[in-house]
């Protein structure tokens, strides 16, 4: 299908943008366009105008600075998952990001545009709660820092006003110590999680000393597994352990019912997926 | 109407054209490319799978004032980067019937150099995953991947990038 009718203006920063955003009551966004036009085609959006972001050079790129690394908003997933930083510092947004959608997809899409869509299912926005991620905003009264935390507010919808934009993405360091995993739940080929669940366990002499678990696909929102983290903190570093805190993955979530899935098979594989990346992020399988 | 020029199979290509027209509309109905196909409306398919500055893309997923300033290629194109008559993908293609309709075959072909390019070695795994944003109906993938694995034989060592 072919998108409605709109005007069209790219931009080469972020002030321009947010600018460009003031001029209609009726603008969008347009990063890597991986869900924003397949949106557009099927006419679920008919903006009146798209301001594009994808040739922003300071919103491109991944640098270190400090105990993190930074990761320009329009940086493609296809950059993130071969920077050798990301591998280094973020091994799992390097594994979450290299399970999104196939290669072609991978070469367009990128890292702020997939945190600024919010979709329950898509596989980054745990990441950056699991990393405590901060995203740096750009708006008309200047620059805004969010915790990813108080960033994601409802299905498809952060805190991100209509003339913001969102310019980096701030991933403090899992270093020594750490070990992560990405556990994603699909059927097919290139799909979207049924539900996935990512993980990051610091180990210290044999039991573990911190764990942090985010949920995909089982809420409105992606959201940290708060009842798991509690069990596993102190909890020796063992199947059965991991088996035991992981059956309270289900608290607290409200997952959807749909042709996939249903509801408690949702329910039932948070369990199973959690117990499976907190023994793989524990090193244990 | 915005005007944009791109380069298209190594022709430089300037059109006015509406925002809203998306890449693959025109490569076909203005530039006249009608070798990429369209095969869905929800950008799963693959099939209009092109090269766009050295990198595979989803042609129905792109804008074509978004292609302004880069480098298409086609697989109408392909066969022009070598010096035989059809690109060892393509053979590699014709020789393991890694077609049966045809429909997917043009985005898996340009979908398979890509992945050789990153990869010019792939296990049948990587090949299987590296061609996960096409879908093909007919073959069951059998022999496309095979197709894949000849290709990267004949191509290794024989300076073809691609
Ligand atoms: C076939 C297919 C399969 C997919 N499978 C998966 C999958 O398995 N897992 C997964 O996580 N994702 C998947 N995706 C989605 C993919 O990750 C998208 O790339 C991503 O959701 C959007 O990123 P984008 O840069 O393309 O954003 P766009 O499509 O350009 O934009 C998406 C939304 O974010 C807004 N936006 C974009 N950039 C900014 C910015 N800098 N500041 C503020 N707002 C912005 C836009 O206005 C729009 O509302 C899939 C997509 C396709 C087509």
């Amino acid at each position: 299908m072919i998108p409605a009718g709109f005007d069209y203006v790219r931009v080469n920063s972020a002030a321009d943008a947010v600018a460009a955003l003031q001029t209609s009551e009726d603008a969008k966004i347009l990063g890597g366009g991986q869900s924003l036009i397949p949106i557009l085609r099927l006419r679920l959006a008919t903006p009146e105008l798209i301001v594009d972001v994808s040739g922003v050079a300071e919103m491109n790129g991944i640098r270190e600075d400090g105990d993190a690394i930074v990761i320009g908003a329009g940086t493609t997933h296809h950059d993130v998952t071969t920077s050798d930083l990301v591998r280094t510092h973020a091994p799992l947004l390097a594994q979450a990001t290299a399970t999104v959608a196939d290669p072609q997809v991978r070469h367009r899409g990128t890292f702020g545009g997939a945190i600024a869509h919010a979709d329950p299912a898509g596989d980054l926005p745990g990441v950056a709660l699991v990393h405590n991620a901060t995203m740096t905003i750009a708006g008309p009264a200047g620059t805004r820092e969010v915790a990813a935390a108080d960033f994601f507010l409802d299905y498809l919808t952060t805190t991100l006003a209509e003339d913001e934009v969102l310019v980096s993405i701030r991933l403090p360091k899992l270093g020594a110590g750490w070990g992560t995993h990405y556990e994603k739940f699909t059927r097919v080929a290139q799909s979207w999680s049924i539900v996935a669940v990512a993980a990051a366990v610091r180990r210290e002499n044999g039991s573990i000393a911190e764990a942090r678990v985010a949920l995909t696909n089982m809420a409105p929102t992606h959201l940290r597994a708060a009842a798991v983290e509690s069990a596993l903190t102190g909890a020796a570093a063992s199947a059965e352990a991991i088996k035991a805190a992981s059956q309270a993955a289900a608290e607290g979530t409200s997952p959807t019912s749909d042709l996939n899935a249903q509801a408690d098979y949702r329910a039932e594989l948070a369990r199973v997926l959690t117990g499976r990346a907190v023994a793989k992020a524990a090193g244990l399988s | 109407m915005v005007s944009i020029n791109v380069t298209v199979d190594g022709r430089s290509e300037s059109h006015d054209v509406e925002p809203r027209l998306l890449l693959v509309h025109y490569l076909r109905d203005v530039v006249g490319k009608v070798g990429t196909p369209i095969g869905c409306d929800t950008s799963n398919c693959g099939a209009c799978t092109v090269s766009f500055n050295g990198q595979s893309i989803k042609s129905c997923s792109m804008l074509a004032v978004q292609a302004d300033g880069g480098d298409v290629l086609t697989i109408e194109g392909l066969a022009g980067t070598v010096e035989t008559d059809l690109h060892p993908m393509q053979e590699a293609f014709r020789e393991c019937h890694g077609l049966q309709c045809g429909y997917c075959t043009p985005g898996m072909i340009m979908a398979a150099c890509d992945l050789l390019k990153e990869n010019p070695n792939p296990s049948e795994a990587e090949i299987r995953e590296g061609i996960e944003g096409n879908l093909c109906r007919c073959t069951g993938y059998h022999n496309i991947v095979r197709a894949v694995q000849t290709a990267a034989a004949s191509m290794s060592g024989t300076g073809v990038s691609s």
